[in-house]
């Protein structure tokens, strides 16, 4: 199964946790060298399909190769040519960032000496060289991420998954995240992440996979699923929150489309076809109606929206939602 | 950007045969008990205070009570109270085990190894290499702290050998008592729940006070808790006093120091390799 040039391949994956589907008939094709991002909410199974790809978890129906290599049969073989990034920092914290490289490189067998080399090279690269003993406790967030990243390329592997890189992590800590994951994949490395953050996800996928209740409910490329829900929309902001029922009936009637309200945002938006002629109705008919915006303009839809237009409902999790997938 | 690329690094070839398999688990093991060694350089301050809490416990009941306590057969409390210390220095162990366990679970650093490709077997193996040997260091502080304080064995060499070898066998059955619970309890706070409630049963022995002396169903548990049979069989090849004289275990006390940490074995190994085998599902 699987073709030439794509690494990871997941046919049919099923999950059973008691009456729960996990995973139901997950199917999922990455290209040798592009980044795919398993896209959704808290529970829809990005999890769990990384974890059955890390042989972390045997599925209970169909099948999965990585690198050329059965994820059941022969975990031995995939475990050599994988990393593993997990949502916490997978890292001893009472070792220094170089005992916790030369040990893990030991158990991936290169030798104390090799393993020694190794440690360096990705200290010096992960911009790490010069914490010295310190104890890994004492790094910051955005610092153990990125020895957790160097722990899982001591091989040079061909996959590398990341659950939920960034989940955690300031601003800062995101961005030096972000560059790694750049950095790696301009090296030819394959990447499989997850995220529930759309603009992580738009930032950084070649491909996008939108998950939801354990299948594959979309894929294509970040533009693809843009232009699937209707290509452009145009946003009007109003200075005037009372404005908005008016101005979302010249939005409706320029658009012929309905328009979304945003009251938070004193946002009007609605799909566009043809842009230029629609900016200008909305244009001339806000100023005959003596409305005062703030902006208007066309842009592509977010990913948000095209959760929201896949799923019926918003991808962001509820608060009170966020413990389920971790188990 | 080049070190991280695939052509910096070779893959190791994977084991073919068992002998290499084998090979493979003993480098792992031997790695990861490195990893327990390193823990001591880098937390001395811990380890030592591991040691003192043990010793001041020694001098509390030993200096404290030792004075107002009457021994059984006559003879020192501080001789009656030490091999009772030396079993609950192996006691506390499941603590360490215990929450080593659980703090790699709650890390992922277990789904790290379990993603790597190591000898499964090499973790728990790493384990129980680290543990008995930090035990057996403790262990040592405890007799050397004893000796300063008065206590004295006199029993010949095979009898303390085979005494220390009963402690140890007690601290493997702790191991594994210690990796069950750090599986099975969902994170290092629920460590400290779970000992609050272990700390009296490795308290409930023959260690402080002869069970001869409780009221009837205190004595009783402290008479077949496992930790008693080991005191009472450690007391005999010392020639410490406090033998006991009645019950059935403290006649039995080399036979039963012997049976319980064994039982415990055999219960708690294949429960444990049970349930690391049920994290993959």
């Amino acid at each position: 199964m699987g073709e030439r040039n794509s690494t990871v391949v997941a046919e049919g994956l099923d999950k059973r946790y008691g009456s729960t589907r996990a995973l139901d008939g997950f199917d999922l094709v990455v290209r040798r060298g592009s980044v795919c991002g398993l896209l959704g909410p808290n529970g829809a199974g990005k999890t769990t399909a990384v974890r059955i790809l890390a042989t972390l978890l045997r599925p209970d129906g169909g099948r999965a190769e990585v690198a050329g290599f059965d994820v059941v049969r022969e975990a031995g073989r995939v475990r050599q040519r994988i990393g593993l990034v997990g949502q916490s920092a997978a890292v001893d914290e009472v070792l220094s960032g170089r005992q916790n490289l030369v040990m893990f490189g030991r158990l991936f067998h290169l030798g104390r000496r090799r393993a020694e080399l190794r440690a360096d090279e990705l200290l010096e690269h992960f911009d790490l060289a010069d914490t010295g003993r310190k104890a890994v406790k004492q790094y910051s967030g955005g610092m153990r991420r990125r020895l957790d990243l160097a722990a899982s390329l001591i091989l040079a592997p061909e996959v590398l998954f990341l659950d939920e890189p960034t989940t955690g992590l300031d601003p800062r800590g995101r961005n030096e995240v972000w560059a790694s994951i750049r950095a790696l994949v301009a090296d030819g490395t394959t990447v499989v992440l997850t995220t529930q953050y759309l603009d992580e996800a738009d930032q950084l996928a070649d491909q996008i996979c939108v998950i939801d209740t354990g299948r594959v409910i979309a894929n294509g490329t970040p533009d693809e699923l843009k232009s699937r829900i209707g290509g452009d929309r145009v946003d009007v902001v109003l200075h005037d929150a009372a404005d908005l029922p008016a101005a979302a009936a010249i939005v409706e009637r320029a658009a012929g489309a309905p328009a979304d309200i945003d009251p938070d945002n004193r946002r009007v938006s609605a799909p566009v076809q043809d842009r230029m002629r629609v900016m200008s109705e909305i244009f001339a008919a806000l100023g005959a109606a003596n409305l005062s915006a703030e902006d208007l303009a066309v842009r592509r839809p977010t990913l948000d929206e095209v959760f929201m237009e896949l799923t019926g409902r918003p991808a962001e999790p509820a608060p009170d939602t966020t413990t389920e997938e971790a188990a | 950007m080049t070190t991280t690329t695939r052509t910096a690094i070779a893959v190791p070839d994977a084991p073919n045969s068992l002998i290499d398999q084998l090979r493979w688990t003993f480098v792992d093991a031997w790695t990861l008990t490195l990893r327990g060694i390193n823990y001591w350089f880098r937390q001395p301050l811990q380890v030592v205070a591991g040691w003192a809490f043990m010793i001041m416990l020694v001098a509390l009941y030993g200096l404290l009570f030792g004075g107002a306590m009457q021994v059984p057969d006559g003879g020192s409390y501080m001789e009656f109270l030490l091999p009772g210390m030396f079993v609950m220095t192996m006691a506390f162990g499941i603590g360490e085990t215990m929450s080593s366990i659980s703090v790699d679970a709650e890390r992922g650093v277990t789904d790290r190894f379990r993603s790597m490709p190591m000898a499964s077997s090499a973790v728990v193996l790493g384990r129980s290499f680290t543990d008995m040997l930090y035990s057996t260091v403790g262990l040592v502080v405890m007799i050397a702290a004893g000796l300063v304080l008065g206590w004295r064995w006199h029993g010949g060499i095979g009898e303390t050998a085979a005494a220390f070898g009963l402690l140890l066998l007690l601290r493997f059955a702790m191991l594994w008592i210690g990796i069950f619970l750090g599986l099975i309890i969902p994170g290092p706070s629920a460590v400290n729940a779970v000992w609050t409630v272990l700390f009296p049963l490795t308290m409930v022995t023959a260690a402080f006070a002869p069970p001869e002396t409780m009221p009837a169903w205190l004595g009783f548990i402290a008479e077949w808790n496992p930790l008693s049979a080991t005191i009472y069989a450690t007391r005999d090849l010392f020639g410490n006093p406090g033998v006991g004289g009645g019950s059935w275990v403290a006649q039995n006390a080399t036979l039963m120091a012997f049976v319980w940490p064994v039982l415990i074995i055999a219960l708690f190994l294949p429960l444990s390799v049970r349930r690391y085998r049920r994290l993959s599902r």
